[in-house]
Order: C-alpha cells, then sequence, then structure tokens
C-alpha cells in the first residue's frame, strides 16, 4: 500500500505554495515598477514634463510625446467605444444566437488575436497609403481603433449579459419597449463592466508602439491637426532605447507612461466603485 | 386536426367567453410541445388558479397570455389568445400596450436596485412626461393599492433592497398598478414568503380582485382553494380540467385532478 500524506500536511503545503505564488507575481509587479521608478523618477521635473524634445530627445522634455500620445488615444477610444458598446448591445440584445452572432463573435475573436505588428502593417497599407492619410494621429488613431475594438465587445458582451434577465422581464412587463429597457436599465447595471473594458482600452492604447510605429510615424514637432504625424510616448520610449539615444530620458518616459497607466486605473476603480454604490 | 372527444368535452366544461379565451393554444420549444389544445376563457374581475405539478406548462401558460415567451428562442405558437376582443398573437399587436395592460408579477421580488419612490414612478415615467404632482398622487395611490403607503410614507427615498421580502413583493405589484393595467399575471408571487406574508398578499389579492382581472400560477394547493374563483389543473402540456374552484376541489371530473388535489403525486 502506498503511503498517503495527512490531509492536514497537504493542507498546510498546498496554501503554502499557493501563496508563494501569489507573492512572486506581487514581487514581479513591484520589481518592475521599483526599477523604473529609481532609474526614470530623477528624470521627472516639471521641465523633463512640459518642454519639447531636443537634439532627437537627447535634451529637452517630451512634452509633445505626451500630448501625441493623448492625442492618439482618445481618438481610438472615441471611435472605438461606441462601436464596440454597440456591437455587444447588437449581439447580446438584438438578435437570437445563430450562425450571424458566431460569425461576429469569431470575427472579434480572431481580431483580438492579431498580432500588433500586423495590424500596424494591415494600418499602414489601409489607411497611410490607399487613403493617403499619411503617417498621422488620424491613421493611429484608426488603427488603435480596431485593435481596442475587441476588448471593448468582449468586456461590455460580458457585463450586458450579467445584468439579470429578471430586470429586462419586469421592464417588458410594466410595457417598456426594447430600447427603453437596454438604455434605462441594461446599459446602467452594466455601466461597471463597460468602463472596465473601455479603461484596459486605454492600457492597452498607451502602451503599444508597433502599430504606431507603422501608423502614427514618429515625429517629434508637436502635433496641431489630424493629419500630423506623432511619436507618442511609447515609441519615444523604443527609439531612446532601441537607438541608445538616452537611456536616462528612456527610463523617465517609461517611468511617465507608467504612472499615468496606474492613475488612469486607480481612476478608473473608483469611479467603478461610485457607480456599482449608486446602482446597488 | 379533428377535435378528438376528450378535446370538444374539455370546451363544454368552461365558459365560452371571458375577458381572456384561449382557443385551441398549442405551444413548442423546438421540438417538444409544451401546451396542447388548451381551451379557457378568465373571467373579467375574478382570480383564476393555475395548479399542476412542476413541468407542466402553468408558467408557459401564463406567459403567452403577455407574449413573454417572444423571448425564447425557438418558440411557435398555434391557435388564439383572444384579450378584449383582439387576438393578441395577430400581426401588428402592440406590444407596449399589450404589456401594460396585461401586466406580470413575478416568483421572486425584483425592485429595482432604486428608491421605493423611483420604483413606483418607473413606469409611468417612461410612458409619458407626467408632472409632479401627478407622479405623487399616483405614487400614493398605488402604495395604498397594495397596504403598503402607510409604512414607506415616511422613506420614499430609501433603497427599495432595504425593504423586506413581502414589502418588496407589495412594492413590485405597486409598481406594476402605476401603469395602470387591467389584468394582472402572477407567478408563483408568494413562492419566496413565509407563511403569515403569504396570506396578507392573498388578502390583498383579494382587495385587488375588485378592480383587476388575476390569473395566479401556484404550488400551493391551498393556495389556490383559499384565494381563486376559477381553478385549472395542467398536467404535462394538457389543461385537464378547468373550472369553479369548489367543484374542482370537491368533485373533480378527472382522476389526474382528483389524484393531485388529494396528493398521490406532485
Amino acid at each position: 500500500m502506498i503511503p498517503r500524506l495527512h490531509p492536514k500536511v497537504t493542507q498546510a503545503a498546498a496554501k503554502t505554495l499557493l501563496w508563494a505564488l501569489t507573492g512572486l507575481t506581487l514581487l514581479i509587479l513591484i520589481f518592475i515598477i521599483v526599477n523604473i521608478s529609481i532609474k526614470g523618477l530623477p528624470q521627472m521635473t516639471l521641465g523633463f514634463l512640459f518642454q519639447d524634445p531636443q537634439d532627437m530627445g537627447r535634451h529637452g522634455g517630451i512634452f509633445s510625446t505626451i500630448i501625441a500620445t493623448i492625442y492618439v488615444t482618445l481618438l481610438a477610444i472615441v471611435l472605438a467605444s461606441p462601436l464596440g458598446v454597440g456591437t455587444a448591445i447588437y449581439l447580446t440584445e438584438y438578435t437570437r444566437e445563430g450562425w450571424a452572432t458566431r460569425i461576429i463573435r469569431f470575427g472579434s475573436e480572431c481580431l483580438a488575436g492579431v498580432p500588433s505588428i500586423i495590424l500596424g502593417l494591415f494600418g499602414f497599407v489601409l489607411f497611410v497609403m490607399k487613403l493617403g492619410f499619411g503617417w498621422s494621429i488620424l491613421s493611429g488613431g484608426l488603427t488603435l481603433a480596431i485593435m481596442v475594438l475587441p476588448i471593448i465587445i468582449r468586456t461590455s458582451e460580458e457585463a450586458i449579459k450579467a445584468v439579470p434577465q429578471e430586470y429586462r422581464e419586469v421592464c417588458f412587463s410594466l410595457g417598456l419597449s426594447q430600447w427603453q429597457t437596454i438604455t434605462r436599465i441594461v446599459l446602467p447595471s452594466a455601466l461597471p463592466g463597460i468602463t472596465t473594458g473601455i479603461m484596459l482600452s486605454v492600457g492597452r492604447s498607451l502602451g503599444e508602439t508597433a502599430v504606431l510605429l507603422f501608423t502614427a510615424g514618429s515625429a517629434l514637432r508637436m502635433p496641431t491637426t489630424l493629419f500630423d504625424s506623432g511619436r507618442t510616448m511609447a515609441v519615444h520610449f523604443y527609439i531612446l532605447a532601441r537607438e541608445g539615444i538616452s537611456m536616462p530620458n528612456a527610463y523617465g518616459t517609461a517611468a511617465i507612461l507608467m504612472i499615468s497607466i496606474l492613475l488612469i486605473n486607480l481612476a478608473a476603480y473608483t469611479l467603478m466603485q461610485r457607480l456599482v454604490k449608486r446602482y446597488s | 386536426m379533428t377535435i378528438s372527444p376528450a378535446d370538444s368535452d374539455k370546451i363544454l366544461q368552461c365558459p365560452l367567453e371571458g375577458i381572456i379565451t384561449l382557443r385551441r393554444l398549442n405551444l413548442y420549444y423546438g421540438d417538444f410541445h409544451a401546451l396542447m389544445e388548451v381551451n379557457a376563457a378568465f373571467q373579467q374581475q375574478s382570480i383564476t388558479a393555475l395548479i399542476g405539478p412542476s413541468g407542466c406548462g402553468k408558467s408557459t401558460l401564463l406567459r403567452t397570455l403577455n407574449r413573454m415567451n417572444d423571448l425564447i428562442p425557438g418558440i411557435r405558437i398555434t391557435g388564439e389568445v383572444v384579450i378584449d376582443g383582439q387576438d393578441i398573437y395577430t400581426p401588428g399587436v402592440d406590444l407596449t400596450q399589450l404589456r401594460k395592460k396585461v401586466g406580470m408579477v413575478f416568483q421572486r421580488p425584483n425592485p429595482f436596485p432604486l428608491s421605493i419612490y423611483d420604483n413606483v414612478v418607473y413606469g409611468p415615467r417612461l410612458h409619458g412626461r407626467p408632472g409632479r404632482r401627478e407622479l405623487e398622487n399616483l405614487l400614493e395611490h398605488s402604495l395604498s393599492s397594495v397596504q403598503l403607503w402607510d409604512e414607506v410614507k415616511d422613506r420614499l427615498q430609501t433603497p427599495a433592497l432595504a425593504l423586506t421580502e413581502e414589502q418588496q413583493q407589495r412594492l413590485c405589484i405597486a409598481r406594476l398598478l402605476a401603469v395602470e393595467p387591467e389584468i394582472l399575471l402572477m407567478d408563483e408571487p408568494c413562492s419566496a414568503l413565509d407563511p403569515l406574508a403569504t396570506l396578507r398578499i392573498e388578502e390583498l389579492m383579494r382587495e385587488l380582485k375588485k378592480l383587476y382581472t388575476i390569473i395566479i400560477v401556484t404550488h400551493n394547493m391551498q393556495q389556490a382553494a383559499r384565494v381563486s374563483d376559477d381553478t385549472g389543473f395542467m398536467y404535462l402540456g394538457d389543461l385537464v380540467e378547468f373550472g369553479d374552484t369548489g367543484q374542482i376541489f370537491t368533485r373533480p371530473r378527472d382522476t389526474r385532478t382528483e389524484d393531485y388535489i388529494t396528493g398521490k403525486y406532485g
């Protein structure tokens, strides 16, 4: 007979192991944050934040890259959110499960699996060349929108599905139309989930490089119109580090990028808590 | 398909016309025949109970009356459901108007996660643009009708979910009354309540009967006997027997009905 370990022993072992794994995950995160902060924070002065880069980014600040990042991200989110949420509403509320919904869902999942470098190439061919938008904020925003669309569709769909079916039935039994039911009950209840999806997309857009190298270009000038090329923070970091222009400035950029993503997540979290409180 | 002797027999047992009349109603979920040749007439300002074992089509039948089943994929319905002289399954029926007229109370109390006030005025607010005064009248009237006004009038802005289950169920009925329906469909409205709360809701139903037509699905035979005027016994998608509650419970005509009400199964 094979001797079995006592349940108390396996329980203790499992607990220790799982605790260690969780601790390790946390440790990796902390290491990254601390490492980048130590190397990047010393660069973070008001001048670094609010001056345009000079001499390829060797000197000066990163102001134009911050603005380009905001433009591109904002454009992508403004384009992708209504499209994604609308698709999610259609898939969950307006159609029955069938071959059509399966094709749309499969398509969106495939889109999510496309490597961003290939998406970048696609954006380059379509928006930059074919439609003649050139390397620009517009091309970058459009391609990023395509990239985050599946995230928004997926999370919105899950959030809408999680709204109790009862609420819909009550609305119908009160004689409300389907659209009234969606706008008054379903969307407000699903809002925290939808917001999470949009915030995830903001995070993805802020950190994206491959897509933007191909579509928004890497001009260091301050972009003033949609058709100007612009270099985002992530691309700036990539070029500074890759071409060995200035490691301190690269880390400074990385620190700012990381802090803004953390702040956005924090803001999203508080906003969500408030929404959840209001509707429950 | 010809009417078999059993079918014609069933038709004779119940009055031919009511505020709701079902004629040869059949319902299929895909290949599953869930309602078979149902004929029935529900009388105005009375309570009709639908009893029978689980999964025999009681709730399905109830949900055909306000077309709530339309939401289920793969459903097919034949026959007539005539409400106020109109077949509600003819094309071009205004679903919104139908559902306003035929309201529904669900098994579990399900107020919206809003204040008591907002719950009651929810429907009227979306159906029109009533003034503040009008809304307040409607609020008091609806809450008084379900005997909840005195209990909550001082805390109308507090969350509805803080009420007891019984109060929540009353609130759901008030929310329904605020859109001024004629017919109330109740799908086991007391199944989540304790026996005393159940009795109080039954009392409320007797009050509401003076103004509304009520159809209730219940698993509780005593409840059907206590509260209803007419009773229908359903078994495996078949409306086996339909008629006066006193008669069904004392002199059932069908042996299946007798076996069920005497507790041989179900």
